[in-house]
């Protein structure tokens, strides 16, 4: 906890309390679907910044974190249903089993010096090759979905997670706030630094002493497992999985663009990203309901478009320039805060 | 069926198997596509397996509408996907030459997501094909029952490599373009023009891919969703023969049209990608630099 404050200036963290306290009281004025809304940004904000930890702490570009969802909610979603296994007992196998997977495809690429764009392409391999298997994996239903019983809204039940929006609001709200405060924390942690080291250059870090392999490791397996968690609320609110769409390449797609679009390496690119894509998303929505227009795919070259557009002229994404705009980046805490 | 048939003939094992090294080598012209790209421009075209689904429709658009045989349409659609290639590379990726490699990926991720949903769009989510006259014909070779289509379009993939390697070989623009890919400030400072070189390298690789997309069309189907799956493809099949490696992509591309054939007769045919997925990883491990790669420190 000895680096909770550091490098945050007083008008940062004003800013922050505000937010989180209009955060926490929105539920009360907004209706149904501006929190179901404001769910969808939360779980985004929260699993951009569980990728953040790779790509953007340490530099390892993940275009497969579909598969850390996938596992997090397969796995809870299973335990819950066959053994009715409680989700807080459910994802401490599904954080270990997201892990091992981390674990096991850091290894291969880091072993064998399998890095940057190679390492993106056997990332998407792993989800892929999840995403075939679940289909023919008939215990958890295979090709044709998995469902959890759909639960009774007019009572909460926080133990196995069978409840409103408002509960996985609040819930969301949490694991975004607790991750974002322990990304600040990591990021200025000896862990943090070597990271920052071996992103910006992994051959320096390594004359340096560090070692590069475990460090990277670290930061897959953390990511990973903090992935997970977010598929368990995926699993448990949407109540439904599908291989087709839980591991599909372009929800890891989906996933990164936050924090791209957001600021890579920043704390709160993630979050600004979220906000903005999803808001953008669903006032798109909003439009083409109005209009009478309804073609699949819409949204996603949206997507692309927002996307293209940042990289091409926001290539440190949204954040940076409105940090500075902000007037929040007057004592450096590195790229942090 | 009346009795259960427990021993495959040989005939059938050997027709899955020519059969799949027919259609890898149309796999093996994609993929040729792919690394020229990454050998020269240094850019990973993620968007290589949408630009061939561009292809694909524009053959399903050029078949409806005038009747075209994908044979004929080889030409044209190559020259088609040439120019998006060309116009892609110098208006949108030539400032990108400079910058981070993620950043160059996630742009191309974006045009790939654009061309994806694009499609999807335009032409509804449902796989469409065509019918050639040639459809139904095969080739008996001594019991052995070829696809004529799988054949022509092998053979059609054959001569197109074959004239890529002619160009890099023996032509001066090829020459100057593999100048480039050894050396980016010698042949800047020899006087290449550079950009146009690129630009050119860019619209090589997407005219590979047009002719790959023209000749799949012979042998399946197209659904905008495949975009990607093809792309994971050229990867694969690239990264398996050698990255840089142009007898590499065909060597890859047969090598995983091979497995994928086996794998989805011994399986199931979903499972194939599985196995090239495999296949990427034992490579990855043991020999990295791919089957025909040369070692770099």
């Amino acid at each position: 906890m000895k680096y909770l404050f550091d490098g945050v200036s007083r008008s940062a963290l004003i800013l922050l309390v505000f937010f989180f306290a209009a955060l926490s009281v929105a539920p009360m004025i907004l209706n149904d679907y501006l929190i179901v809304v404001l769910i969808t940004i939360l779980y985004f904000a929260y699993a951009g910044q569980c990728w953040n930890i790779m790509m953007g702490f340490a530099g390892q570009l993940s275009l497969g974190h579909a598969l850390y969802i996938g596992l997090g909610a397969y796995v809870t979603a299973a335990l819950y249903v066959k053994f009715g296994v409680s989700p807080w007992i459910g994802i401490w196998p599904a954080l270990v089993i997201a892990g091992v997977a981390g674990a096991v495809i850091g290894f291969l690429a880091f072993r064998f010096g399998v890095s940057g764009v190679y390492f993106a392409i056997l990332t998407i391999a792993f989800a892929e090759f999840a995403r075939i298997g679940f289909d023919h994996f008939s215990w958890v239903g295979g090709s044709a979905g998995y469902f959890l019983p759909v639960a009774n809204y007019t009572q909460n039940d926080l133990f196995n997670l069978r409840g409103s929006p408002r509960m996985f609001y609040y819930l969301l709200l949490a694991m975004a706030a607790l991750a974002f405060i322990l990304c600040h924390i990591l990021l200025r942690s000896r862990a943090g630094y070597y990271w920052l080291a071996i992103r910006e250059s992994p051959e320096a870090a390594e004359a340096l002493g560090i070692n590069i392999f475990r460090y990277k490791m670290y930061a897959v397996v953390l990511s990973a497992a903090l992935t997970s968690l977010g598929g368990v609320i995926f699993a448990f609110f949407y109540n439904n999985l599908f291989p087709e769409q839980v591991f599909h390449i372009s929800r890891s797609i989906e996933l990164i663009l936050g924090p791209i679009i957001g600021g890579i390496g920043t704390l709160f690119g993630p979050i600004v990203g979220a906000f903005l894509l999803t808001g953008l998303a669903e006032g798109l929505r909003e439009i083409m309901l109005r209009l009478g227009v309804d073609l699949p795919g819409v949204k996603q070259v949206f997507y692309g478009i927002c996307l293209l557009v940042v990289i091409m002229f926001l290539p440190e994404g949204v954040w940076p320039p409105l940090k500075k705009k902000l007037g929040l980046d007057r004592d450096s805490g590195g790229k942090g805060s | 069926m009346l009795h259960r048939i427990i021993v495959v003939p040989i005939e059938v094992i050997l027709k899955i198997a020519i059969s799949g090294v027919l259609t890898g080598l149309v796999y093996g012209l994609m993929a040729l596509g792919l690394s020229v790209i990454f050998g020269v421009v240094r850019v990973v075209n993620f968007a290589h397996g949408e630009m061939m689904t561009i292809a694909m429709y524009l053959v399903i658009v050029f078949f409806t509408a005038l009747g075209f045989d994908p044979l004929v349409m080889l030409v044209p659609v190559s020259a088609v996907l040439f120019a998006l290639g060309y116009l892609m590379q110098r208006a949108i990726i030539n400032p990108f030459i400079n910058r981070p490699e993620h950043s160059q990926f996630m742009l191309l991720v974006a045009i790939a997501l654009i061309m994806v949903n694009g499609l999807l769009i335009v032409f509804g989510p449902d796989s469409q094909g065509i019918t050639t006259s040639y459809s139904f014909d095969s080739f008996d070779l001594g019991g052995v029952i070829i696809d004529a289509g799988k054949v022509y379009a092998a053979f059609a993939a054959l001569i197109v490599a074959s004239l890529l390697f002619a160009f890099f070989r023996l032509t001066l623009t090829g020459k100057a373009i593999r100048a480039c890919a050894d050396n980016y400030n010698g042949a800047l400072v020899v006087g290449l023009d550079v950009k146009r070189l690129y630009a050119l390298t860019f619209g090589i690789g997407a005219a590979c891919v047009g002719a790959a997309g023209t000749m799949l069309m012979i042998v399946t189907d197209v659904t905008p969703a495949i975009g990607p799956a093809y792309t994971l493809l050229a990867f694969v099949i690239v990264i398996t023969g050698g990255l840089g490696s142009m007898p590499g992509a065909i060597v890859g591309g047969v090598l995983i049209g091979l497995t994928e054939a086996l794998a989805g007769f011994y399986f199931t045919p979903s499972a194939k990608t599985m196995f090239s997925f495999g296949i990427l990883v034992l490579v990855l491990l043991f020999r990295p630099q791919g089957i025909m790669g040369r070692k770099t420190a």
